[in-house]
């Protein structure tokens, strides 16, 4: 195997690859990145088991072949390669090596078998369909915060996408829960999409996919079986298992009955939490808010270390209320809100409470109080 | 040389015997007067209790022990000449002492013993360590003028007292730190009172295994050995940041030691880290309905005494022992404390159901670190359980009758599986 190719291509190629290799690794081949090149173009294949990424790039080959190199290496030779260089990558020299060479830089690195590289069992898929980047952008960054890390609760350790019935029709529905806050984001239903599976995308899937979509412009292929998902891009396939396991039920836990309604400027609210969070040294930091006719005032106290409290104008019009939350929670939900004001839907200090965007309920969430 | 009889309580200086009533039994060391830091066990505890209660069994092998599954808790001085040791597996001690008296442990009167013992302890020094109900280190440093006695005296009166108003002897070791001092009270066994002063403290130590350290296990004894140490000479030719490098903070702890030094003090304020329940089955079991009951069960135990003290924990830990022995932790971080049986349940049932293989297993521990003031617990509720709260109410008023009636009087069905 033989080829070429600029350093820029080359770099976006391995990058890809290697942030899907598990930096700690048992099996060796798993932390290599298996390079096919023919025609004119060289395909990088890289995979942990549960997911799979193949990046083509253009590249002027002189002799077809495949190999297999570790990943962070070249992914690190590259990176330190300058701009604009060619790079040419050859197996031809020494057997199981690898010769990369640029300009006066010559590395010769480590080869195992093509043959050992595990690759995905092609699936059946059961829906395809096709959907904008900025709509999978905001489906999974609106709910990506609220994956649950508790590896007990596994089946929460992904963003639930599924068909769903939504105010107008069916739509395209990505949930996230921690069992502490939860966040349900639809997007208009793509044509083709209808007969979708629901599936749990695994924490890591939704980091690496993030990584397809930051061109607006860009149409994601998307496939999905029972058990496995896939996006596409025209020079990305992103392949992953799905969590086995069922989500939960989560329709019951967005509250509908909630009637105490607060409206309040998503910054100004988030900086004030920020800000009177500050005096409270402790993991789980509780802030207390006290709601009055259009006034709202936010407070921490910290027997330990300190105490603090702002007053904030907002339109409140309901019976007074006590109610506390854990800081982090309210600071990721306010921060998601990013056109209207942020509307506040609470029932009782024990009751969780709803957080929406002006009256668009595209975008919902909710949070558990915390006693205070 | 310093001396001190140990019937009469008589100090002097010269002689084999006691000058005041001709005892032979004296302890002689040129520091016995100048060491302050003591630690007392008492021999054979649960045993000897068990004999002060029932004369009959003076010359008779006494196991203390659960079941025939169970371990030894205890063995008496006739049934460990005849090589039963506490923690030995039953079957294995009644193969060596086929006629021992098994009693099981009756705790409550144990627990009256050690508590009569504490009160006598608490009269010489505030400063005392429990390490058990048997055990205890004491500092006696400062104490001389008040008691007009040096310390020497005050512990050998202390383990006198015992055997006359309890009829539980003890042992004594005395020295200038804990360590030296707990290894000193198991040299001269029972009834001992043993003595290791400054002046030979290194050369006591250098021909000694590292292995009576307390806290060097067989897993740090196996580690220990990979490099070649294994007593405390050769301990000694180790560089301290070796050491560190090598076995961390117990590398930091093991160099001091090889010196004979321990600077920790005797205090009763260790706060608890961590509250946890085990038991070993009389039969090795992979069956998941016979686990859940004891998961439950030992939960409930965790979560009394949680209840009991007031504090509320983060941590829940499970714990299995497969019939070869290997054992098996598995822990999970809650996101609030908690002290209810109904958490602890869960969480280590969970954690049961995510261990690969099926058993058997000998043995099942459940425990809970992290601890916190109850004040702590229970902060937030959970979106996908909202009926946690009924069932924590639930709990509470069960909590409730128990307490009027009984520990028996309510139990959940899973109790009785």
């Amino acid at each position: 195997m033989k080829f070429s190719i600029e350093r820029g291509a080359l770099l976006k190629a391995v990058s890809q690859a290697q942030s899907v290799v598990e930096r700690r690794n048992t099996i060796p081949i798993l932390a290599n990145v298996l390079i096919e090149a023919d025609g004119n173009t060289v395909q990088f294949r890289a995979t942990d088991l549960d997911i799979e990424v193949v990046d083509k790039a253009p590249a002027m080959v002189e002799k077809a072949g495949a190999t297999t190199v570790a990943a962070v290496t070249l992914h690190e030779i590259v990176r330190k390669l300058p701009d604009g260089a060619l790079v040419t990558l050859s197996d031809d020299g020494v057997a199981g090596r690898l010769t990369v060479q640029a300009g006066r830089s010559n590395f010769n690195l480590a080869t195992l078998p093509k043959e050992d590289f595990p690759v995905m069992a092609s699936s059946e898929y059961a829906s395809n369909f096709s959907v904008g980047a900025s709509v999978l952008r905001r489906l999974f960054d609106k709910s990506k915060f609220a994956i649950s890390t508790e590896e007990t609760r596994y089946y929460l350790n992904g963003v639930y996408m599924h068909v769903a019935d939504g105010d107008g029709g069916k739509v395209l529905r990505c949930v996230a829960t921690d069992g502490h806050r939860l966040a349900r984001i639809d997007a208009e239903l793509p044509m083709g999409a209808e007969d979708m599976p629901g599936v749990i995308v695994p924490r890591k899937t939704v980091g690496e996919m993030r990584k397809l979509l930051d061109d607006d412009e860009m149409k994601i292929a998307v496939s999905v079986s029972e058990t496995k998902v896939r996006f596409a891009t025209p020079e990305i396939t992103l392949t992953s298992k799905v969590i086995d396991g069922t989500f939960p039920d989560y329709t019951r836990v967005i509250p509908s009955g909630n009637t105490r309604k607060l409206e309040v400027d998503a910054k100004d609210f988030a900086a004030a939490v920020d800000r009177v969070a500050t005096v409270s040294s402790e993991r789980s930091r509780a802030v207390k808010l006290q709601l009055d006719e259009d006034r709202l005032i936010l407070s921490v106290n910290a027997p330990d270390s300190g105490a603090a409290e702002e007053e904030l104008a907002v339109a409140y019009a309901d019976e007074r209320l006590e109610i506390g939350f854990n800081a982090k929670y309210l600071l990721e939900i306010a921060s998601q809100v990013d056109r209207e004001n942020a509307v506040f839907l609470f029932n009782s200090a024990g009751d969780p409470t709803l957080m929406r965007e002006g009256n668009d309920t595209s975008a919902v969430y909710v949070v558990m109080p915390m006693r205070v | 040389m310093p001396a001190l009889c140990k019937d009469c309580l008589t100090p002097f200086e010269t002689g084999t015997r006691c000058p005041a009533c001709r005892s032979p039994r004296i302890v002689a060391h040129p520091e016995l007067f100048a060491l302050c830091i003591a630690h007392m066990d008492c021999d054979a505890f649960y045993a000897s209790v068990e004999k002060r209660d029932n004369p009959e069994l003076a010359d008779k092998p006494v196991i203390i022990g659960g079941g025939h599954r169970g371990v030894v808790s205890t063995a008496c001085y006739v049934a460990r000449i005849r090589g039963v040791r506490s923690a030995m597996p039953m079957f294995q001690a009644l193969k060596l002492c086929p006629d021992a008296v098994v009693i099981k442990p009756r705790m409550q009167v144990y627990v009256e013993v050690s508590r009569a013992i504490r009160s006598m302890m608490d009269e010489l020094t505030p400063a005392i360590q429990p390490l058990s109900l048997d055990e205890a280190f004491l500092d006696l440093t400062g104490t001389q003028r008040l008691h007009g006695a040096p310390p020497a005296v005050m512990m050998a009166r202390l383990v006198r007292r015992m055997q006359t108003e309890l009829g539980i002897t003890g042992s004594v070791g005395l020295s200038h730190n804990k360590f030296l001092a707990k290894v000193a009270s198991d040299l001269n066994k029972p009834k001992g009172f043993s003595v290791i002063g400054q002046a030979e403290t290194a050369a006591f130590l250098q021909d000694k295994p590292v292995r009576m350290i307390w806290g060097v296990g067989q897993a740090t004894q196996a580690a220990l050995d990979k490099v070649g140490i294994r007593t405390f000479a050769d301990l000694l030719r180790w560089d301290r940041a070796d050491l560190h490098a090598r076995f961390g903070s117990m590398g930091e702890r093991l160099w001091h030691l090889a010196r004979g030094q321990d600077a920790r003090r005797v205090s009763s304020r260790e706060p608890v880290k961590s509250i946890s329940n085990e038991t070993t089955f009389s039969e090795d079991t992979g069956d998941a309905d016979i686990l859940d009951g004891h998961i439950w069960r030992l939960s409930q135990k965790v979560a009394d005494r949680a209840k009991a003290t007031a504090t509320a924990g983060r941590v829940v830990t499970l714990k299995l022992k497969l019939s070869d022995h290997r054992s098996l932790t598995r822990r999970h971080s809650l996101h609030a404390a908690t002290q209810l049986t109904d958490d602890i349940y869960r969480n280590a049932r969970a954690l049961f159901d995510q261990v690969p293989g099926a058993g058997p297993y000998r043995l099942i521990g459940v425990g809970l670190s992290g601890l916190h003031p109850e004040s702590e617990a229970g902060l937030s509720g959970d979106l996908l359980d909202p009926g946690a709260a009924t069932r924590g109410r639930a709990e509470r008023a069960t909590d409730e009758i128990r307490r009027k009636f009984g520990d028996k009087a309510i139990l959940k069905g899973r109790a009785l599986r």
